[in-house]
């Protein structure tokens, strides 16, 4: 069978002064008709720059393909003009990208964000085009379209969105489409019907996708295919089976090893550990108010009863809008909960005054899920460690000497204290946001999707980490999550939330083994790969 | 919607009335007596005091200010000293001339300072970037005075192309009209090309980053139509604030420009009220002034509903 894709030898150089001389260095691979082709590999692999050089979309100045041919049904995309790689955008290739919150833009309706592709590419009357857009939006399963047709990106779920990004890139019906982790962003149900619709439509269509992931789950569901990606080159390229069963190289032996598996662990659990925390009925509502009366509420939460036990881990399982971070926004009184109660060791502190409250917020810490931007970039990290543990009253050679010792325990270099956040990795930085919640001495840690922003090697042993550090210092641990899969293997207890209540409450293992909510067990069925059991020994690392 | 409207109209009135306390004690607390203006260098004493009766300026000052509030609020602005008419007569007059060139160097200003950030944003970097940057630290930094006599001077005086000062009505022909405000505009001008170009190309750099952009492209869009289309109008929000405050700032530019194109305009009615120590007609200038700019404030932020679907009041 004729590749629709080729790419042969593809180097692509990174300006002077980077890590490495190249982004991508003698790629080769192909795309078949109606193969499914995954590029598998950590951040900074190289596999999105693979997917921009095909559609000629690398930042100009920046990146440069500097050898190699890319093939598009035998026309070498590395020696077409801008215009003609112009004209076969959408028609002839398409593209979708990772954030659907941001891929559209927001200021023009729909309809017309896909009318532009017919308007630019094709001659068709007003009165077809519409048909079209209609009839493409139908395909993508998209609810009434006569009325989306007409919504502006913000009107829409992050699912929608999504599809009318690929309505959009499959309007034209190209032979090729370059998915760019289409699905990171989306809730694992959302996540689970898109990647469903990328299958069925792309048979229909016989369509080549070259389908670019970080997730080993995303690969066991959806790949025919697997290109594996480290450091620009490809180290494997084979049938999916036969990576995900039998992987010769040993980076995609520790990437299969590191996806942690949806089977909890056995745990200990001792009956008796002290409640540090637990909720009585905490709720918060938001209410928008217009001129006389209350318009319309929200809950953001309802009645939640939970309960934190000393040297245990309890998650918070649920999708975007559930509650979860309310629930932890409002126990840390990062926002006041509405109604309810905290207590903290006996103590009410959901409706004290800030005054009040001053004493116990250094007992419980908070860890955010973008150490990108939980950082202040112009502070060194010395200064971002130590400033909660100075504001009560400790001196500042105490808490360096704090510091110190906790970088040491989250196995960083002591000696860079002094550096700026952008000096560090992103699990780097992850690591000094656990170290700043420690030098506070904290009996509740709260880490909030603390490693959904991590690549998956990184993950691993962040989470370990927290584990570590849960167990060393007799921490009750909140850990907020998505992932059933990390949430199997660090709870002892998990929550699951949906609409704003707790729909389901207990011990790990029962609630993973015997689901008794309809929710739960549509999440676990969705969860992506979870046919796979993915073998943990072939993690290197242990 | 109309609560937002509503509960900004209904903000005015504490706005306009603090504005009006203080304009009115400011005047009397500055030094200089408007009798004795009036009265001329070798007026008597007898004189002074009797202008002064006749103004009603020898009541207590809170007499004087509940007579003038009070009088506001019945619509009238009170009588100027000076000019001996109606201070709303006396507006009416010149406002023709100061909103023509308002709205010729508004014209002027958007019509050169959009296309030029955009230009520079999309040629980031480039010699076309720092070229209009130059330009722009340049059009900051020269007075409005300096530039308006070297523009006569090469302009007017050299090449004759321009008339040297002065105003013609509209009724007296619009081709007259124009060709009377364009160097007093082009004057003006200067400095609101170099502002607004600037914070156009700031922020259609920053869109040209976004995600949407990317999109843009991977459609199959050509860089007009990307820029055009995608970026400019994402880009819009913080160039309209610019733009009205801009507008607003205006009105004190015209000050000076009017005075260096003689243009009876509201600037220099201005300037000739407060050599005069004319007390009704300043006080009038000046909460006629706040008016525009809250009413210009009050647009600015219904604009943003037009081209931001996200925002609405």
């Amino acid at each position: 069978m004729q590749p629709v894709l080729k790419i042969d030898n593809l180097s692509v150089q990174l300006p002077k002064g980077a890590d490495r001389q190249h982004a991508v260095e003698n790629v080769r691979l192909e795309v078949l008709p109606r193969e499914i082709l995954c590029i598998v590999g950590e951040s900074g692999s190289g596999k999105s720059v693979t997917g921009l050089s095909v559609m000629g979309l690398l930042p100009k100045g920046q990146l440069k393909p500097v050898s190699g041919k890319i093939l598009l049904q035998d026309e070498n995309l590395l020696e077409a003009s801008e215009e003609r790689l112009r004209d076969l955008r959408c028609t002839g290739m398409s593209m979708i990208f990772q954030e659907p919150m941001t891929a559209l833009n927001p200021v023009m309706r729909c309809g017309d964000q896909i009318d532009e592709v017919l308007s630019t590419h094709t001659k068709l009357e007003q009165k077809e085009r519409t048909q079209r857009i209609i009839r493409i939006m139908e395909e993508v399963r998209l609810p009434e379209p006569e009325r989306l047709i007409n919504a502006y990106p913000h009107q829409l779920s992050g699912g929608q969105r999504q599809r009318i990004m690929i309505a959009m890139a499959l309007v034209l019906e190209p032979v090729l489409l370059i998915a760019d982790e289409p699905t990171t962003a989306l809730d694992v149900t959302t996540q689970s019907s898109i990647l469903q619709l990328i299958r069925d439509i792309q048979h229909d269509h016989q369509t080549g996708v070259l389908f670019i992931t970080h997730d080993f789950g995303v690969v066991a569901e959806i790949a025919d295919r697997v290109a594996v990606m480290q450091w620009g080159k490809v180290v494997e390229f084979g049938e999916a089976r036969q990576i995900l069963s039998d992987p010769q190289h040993d980076y995609t032996r520790m990437l299969i090893g590191a996806v942690p598996s949806m089977k909890p662990g056995h745990r200990e659990r001792e009956e008796s550990s002290q409640v540090v925390l637990n909720t009585e009925k905490l709720s918060k509502t938001y209410s928008e108010r217009s001129l006389f009366r209350t318009t319309r509420t929200v809950y953001a939460a309802q009645q939640v009863d939970i309960e934190l036990r000393r040297g245990e881990t309890l998650g918070i399982v649920g999708e975007s809008g559930s509650g979860k971070t309310t629930v932890a926004r409002c126990i840390v009184r990062l926002i006041d909960p509405t109604s309810g109660e905290v207590f903290l060791d006996g103590n009410e502190i959901g409706q004290l005054r800030t005054g009040q409250l001053r004493p116990y917020r250094k007992r419980i810490q908070i860890i955010f899920q973008d150490p990108y931007r939980s950082l202040n970039p112009r502070r060194i990290v010395g200064d971002s460690i130590i400033e909660g543990a100075t504001n009560y009253g400790i001196s500042r050679e105490d808490a360096l000497k704090r510091a110190h010792s906790l970088m040491e325990l989250v196995q960083l270099d002591p000696n860079s204290l002094d550096r700026f956040p952008h000096q560090f990795s992103g699990g780097q930085r992850q690591r000094i946001c656990i170290a700043r919640a420690l030098t506070m001495e904290p009996e509740v840690l709260i880490a909030d999707e603390a490693v959904s922003a991590l690549d998956v090697s990184v993950q691993a042993q962040v989470l370990k980490l927290l584990d570590d550090v849960r167990r060393r210092f007799n921490l009750a641990l909140l850990f907020i999550t998505h992932d059933l899969r990390v949430a199997a293997q660090i709870c002892d207890t998990v929550a699951v939330m949906s609409q704003s209540k707790v729909v389901e409450y207990g011990l790990t293992h029962d609630v993973f083994s015997n689901p008794r909510h309809e929710y739960t067990r549509s999440l676990l069925d969705a969860a992506p790969g979870k046919d796979w059991e993915f073998d943990l020994s072939l993690n290197t690392h242990g | 919607m109309l609560y937002f409207l509503i509960r900004r109209i209904l903000a005015t009135i504490p706005v306009l009335g603090m504005v009006a306390l203080f304009v009115f004690f400011m005047l009397r607390l500055t030094p200089g007596d408007p009798a004795a203006i009036l009265a001329g260098e070798n007026g008597e004493p007898h004189q002074i005091e009797g202008i002064r009766e006749a103004l009603g300026l020898n009541k207590p000052i809170l007499t004087q200010l509940t007579i003038w509030l009070g009088n506001i609020l019945q619509g009238d602005l009170g009588e100027s000293f000076f000019f001996n008419k109606k201070v709303t007569e006396l507006i009416a007059m010149r406002v023709e001339a100061t909103l023509s060139l308002a709205i010729v160097t508004l014209i002027i200003t958007l019509a050169v300072a959009i296309p030029l950030g955009v230009l520079a944003a999309y040629k980031h970097g480039s010699w076309i970037d720092r070229l209009v940057m130059g330009f722009s630290v340049l059009g900051f930094s020269v007075p409005v005075f300096v530039l308006g006599y070297f523009l006569i001077f090469i302009l007017s005086v050299q090449l004759k192309w321009f008339p040297v000062q002065g105003y013609k009505e509209l009724a007296d022909g619009f081709w007259t009209f124009l060709h009377h405000l364009i160097l007093p505009s082009l004057t003006l001008s200067v400095i609101y090309i170099a502002l607004i170009a600037r914070m156009t190309r700031a922020s259609v750099i920053e869109v040209l980053n976004e995600d949407y952009i990317r999109t843009a492209y991977a459609k199959g869009l050509s860089n007009k139509v990307v820029l055009m289309r995608h970026a400019l109008r994402n880009a819009a929000v913080p160039i309209v604030t610019i733009t009205g405050i801009g507008i607003a700032l205006l009105i004190g530019g015209v000050v000076v420009t009017e005075s260096v194109f003689n243009i009876p305009g509201l600037g220099r009615l201005t300037v000739d009220a407060v050599l005069g120590r004319d007390y009704p007609t300043i006080q009038a200038l000046i909460l006629v002034f706040s008016l525009v700019y809250v009413f210009i404030n009050l647009l600015i932020d219904l604009s943003y509903t037009l081209l931001d679907p996200r925002i609405r009041y």
